[in-house]
């Protein structure tokens, strides 16, 4: 297993996700001799889950049964442990296609965060890009750096544990591309265009408030940046579902009764069709951030 | 590692590479060939001073179609704005406030007049302009930058810039995929370098595009293509290294049933020529129908929906020519007569043997007529090695990624090729119809073998932030297709409705007397 590379079978020191139905999954560290609890019942690693296929069917305990799937930085975003708020899925995939991405793109990142950005870059980037990371808190930047190697990946990664607004990102003239997720992007904006690559290159900035952005904009414009663009992607889900319409009852109808042989009238009371449709869950994330993009030109 | 160093080259527009105009927020892909006219934006022009240009730079258009690099730029705002109102109280619209006339702006466009330089004038002549808010100068100023500039960029293609083109050009061609929904497929079917992905698609080969570019060219892409050949005009547009094309497969669709049932013969060296050949030409024969009946649907589809003017205008030279190679020799013919173009003459001259030379040339006719059937040969065993490569790749049922983007339905589609993922791997498919995409799902929660489903559709958004004038564009763009994306599981040994029912959590369920039984 690796967060940039499949493998059919389970091994010892792997990350599995244990997929317990419906949008329920938890994050496992295989290890020999360990057993993890789930509601049904005892996973034991060595029995259960090393040598056996990704994809395949657990059954636990109780007799109940999961399945244990193969990482991927998808997975891991919505089963990571927070230390922050984090970038979920639709922005990433956004931001991966807007900042062009590809493998061999060298990228800045601040702030590293949970990492749930940092796993869908390193994807991305594998096996000849490298991602060059800065987080100013030494707890989370300690602890992002130790699951870049439990999921071996680190190294595509250099971690940095500095303010970027203040010492920038560690490089100078590297990189095809930099994402800002911090409060005052605006301050960074300057060290973001000293990273990048003399040939110019795209860089993107995260902001929940649109007072940020409105500062964000004036300080890519500043700088020489291009192509000054903000969008927002919002996600909608539909949950598929039958629904049943009940047909309402309006009585008798004379008309029927010229045909004396239609007796086998269906139950009007009970008279109800089925549609399969989809609804909208009941709450849905109606904002995330304002996602700022722009071209370095060729300085 | 030679870090820092910026090679230039790398970023040198040459001959031959494919490129992507620019202007404002439209985009046209084309191959710079020198003496070629390229027509965009109701403006044509030649190419040939972009080559030794580094990509990005940005052009004015001189008169007799000449491409200038623009100079260091000139201050923004060189159209000087003194003085401004404050609000449109005094401001009337009597049509009488510019003064020149259309005649008059005609005359300095002949006059060969800079873009800048009518701006200033209409400016000038403009008797409410300086009564306008400042914003509106801005706006004003904007408007007419728009129309009378002749500034054109030329940009290094990529997935962003194409799938943006394609959704702004020619949305009839690929299914109406937004650029944000294909971001999310692309990301949702956890696309990386060194795996191995199965794409389904009928949108000018951008999705296939987009995937080879994500893979950079690493691990494989089989294409499950229908009729007669894959369609990749949009694969070409990418301007892809020579050895992307390595990673690069495909099957055609047709053969799948034989493939799944283990019928599908794929080797090479047949004892009973006559019998191949006989085959093949049948086989030929009915993709041949395939392909025509393809193109007047995909044709009848384009004018449905009143695109046909920008499509003649968009299709790309490069675009005509990947199509005529696939073609059959004859559609050409026709297509060149029908035409009238440089083609139809090399055409004449090239069969012209139907008039009155017949008698003459019968002998070198005969003579080609026997080379282009060894041609001919030589291409069907090339197919025959490609279709053993592919069908070998997909026999190991192993693949890493399933990508379905068509105007197929696709339900059948996602079901025959579900069979050759791996467990644990993820699936995508895209439709612009919601309703396509809960049949595939409620045939995947009967059948199982798949977890983490789910149906989605995007909204994109777009800011104008100005200094106190930030607020979201009017527009937006009401439909970018759906999404169903999933997770492969290891196949149940047919014990349906297991302990758990993770599907629909039963909306208040009436007692209904089903009918169906």
């Amino acid at each position: 297993m690796s967060f940039v590379e499949y493998s059919d079978c389970i091994q010892d020191g792997d990350v599995a996700i244990v997929y317990l139905g419906h949008e329920s999954m938890t994050p496992v560290k295989v290890k020999r001799g360990a057993q993890t609890q789930t509601r049904y019942g005892v996973i034991r690693h060595s029995t259960d889950l090393i040598g056996q296929r990704y994809g395949s069917k657990v059954t636990c305990s109780k007799g109940g049964w999961v399945y244990v799937l193969h990482p991927t930085p998808e997975l891991w975003t919505v089963n990571l442990p927070h230390r922050t708020q984090i970038l979920y899925t639709t922005d990433i995939a956004t931001i991966t296609m807007m900042l062009e991405l590809k493998p061999g793109s060298v990228v800045c990142e601040s702030g590293t965060g949970s990492g749930s950005l940092s796993h869908a870059i390193l994807r991305t980037i594998a096996p000849t890009g490298h991602l060059h990371t800065v987080e100013f808190h030494q707890q989370r930047s300690e602890k992002v750096l130790e699951e870049f190697k439990e999921h071996r990946v680190d190294h595509l990664v250099t971690v940095r544990n500095q303010d970027a607004c203040k010492d920038g990102f560690g490089v100078t003239g590297v990189a095809d591309a930099v994402f800002l997720d911090i409060p005052s992007p605006w301050e960074a904006v300057r060290h973001a265009k000293a990273a990048m690559k003399k040939s110019g290159g795209r860089v993107c900035s995260f902001s929940p408030c649109i007072e940020q952005v409105q500062k964000t904009c004036e300080a890519f414009s500043d700088q020489g940046f291009e192509d000054i663009n903000s969008i927002e992607v919002l996600l909608r889900v539909h949950d598929v579902r039958t629904v049943y319409l009940p047909l309402p009852d309006f009585g008798p109808d004379p008309s029927a009764q010229i045909q004396p042989d239609s007796t086998i009238t269906p139950s009007q009371n009970h008279a109800s069709i089925a549609v399969k449709t989809t609804i909208p869950p009941r709450d849905v994330q109606g904002h995330t951030g304002y996602l700022t993009f722009a071209t370095k030109p060729r300085t | 590692m030679g870090d820092n160093v910026d090679d230039d080259s790398l970023y040198t527009i040459k001959e031959g590479d494919y490129v992507v105009l620019k202007r404002g927020d439209v985009f046209k892909a084309v191959q710079i060939q020198t003496k070629k006219k390229v027509v965009f934006e109701k403006q044509w022009f030649f190419l040939d001073n972009a080559v030794g240009q580094l990509y990005s730079t940005t052009f004015e258009l001189a008169s007799g179609g000449i491409l200038q690099p623009r100079k260091p730029k000139d201050p923004e705002s060189s159209t000087d704005t003194k003085g401004a109102g404050t609000d449109n109280r005094n401001i009337q619209d009597d049509g009488k406030s510019q003064k020149l006339t259309r005649d008059d702006i005609e005359t300095l466009k002949e006059q060969g007049l800079k873009g800048q330089e009518i701006i200033q004038q209409l400016i000038d002549n403009s008797s409410t302009f300086k009564d306008k808010t400042e914003y509106a100068q801005d706006k004003y100023i904007k408007k007419k930058k728009k129309k009378y500039e002749n500034i054109v960029t030329i940009l290094k293609p990529s997935c962003r810039i194409l799938a943006m083109m394609y959704h702004g050009r020619e949305p009839g061609k690929i299914c109406h995929l937004r650029y944000d929904t294909l971001a999310q497929m692309l990301t949702l079917a956890n696309i990386h370098a060194n795996s191995k992905v199965l794409v389904f698609e009928t949108c000018a080969g951008l999705v296939l595009g987009s995937v080879m570019e994500r893979m950079g060219g690493f691990g494989s892409v089989i294409q499950m293509y229908p009729g007669g050949g894959p369609v990749r005009a949009g694969v070409e547009s990418f301007g892809f290294p020579a050895h992307f094309h390595d990673m690069l497969h495909e099957f055609p669709i047709c053969h799948l049933n034989a493939l799944i049932a283990g019928t599908l013969d794929t080797t090479a060296k047949d004892p009973s020529a006559d019998l191949k050949e006989s085959d093949m030409a049948a086989e030929v024969k009915t993709e041949a129908a395939v392909k025509t009946e393809a193109e007047v649907k995909t044709e009848a589809e384009v004018k449905t929906e009143a695109e046909v003017k920008t499509e003649a205008e968009v299709k790309t030279e490069a675009e005509v020519k990947t199509e005529a190679e696939v073609k059959t020799e004859a559609e050409v013919k026709t297509e060149a007569e029908q035409k009238g173009s440089p083609e139809e003459q090399s055409m004449e001259t090239d069969s012209g043997a139907h008039e009155s030379l017949v008698p003459k040339k019968e002998e070198e006719e005969e003579k080609r007529r026997e080379a282009k059937a060894q041609e001919k040969k030589v291409k069907q065993e090339e197919k025959r090695k490609k279709l053993a490569a592919a069908a070998s790749l997909l026999e190991g049922r192993d693949a890493d990624g399933l990508i379905i983007a068509s105007r197929f339905n696709p339900c059948p589609v996602l079901m025959a090729l579900l069979k050759f993922l791996s467990p644990s791997r993820p699936f995508v498919v895209y439709s612009q119809y919601k309703e396509c995409l809960i049949e595939c799902y409620t045939k995947l929660k009967e059948q199982g073998g798949t977890v983490n489903l789910k149906l989605t559709d995007y909204w994109l958004r777009h800011y104008q932030v100005l200094p106190n004038r930030t607020h979201p564009v009017l527009l937006m763009s009401g439909g970018g297709g759906y999404l169903l994306s999933g997770t492969t599981v290891a196949a149940e040994r047919s014990k349906p409705a297991a302990s758990r029912r993770d599907e629909e959590p039963a909306a208040k369920r009436q007692k209904v007397t089903e009918t169906e039984g």
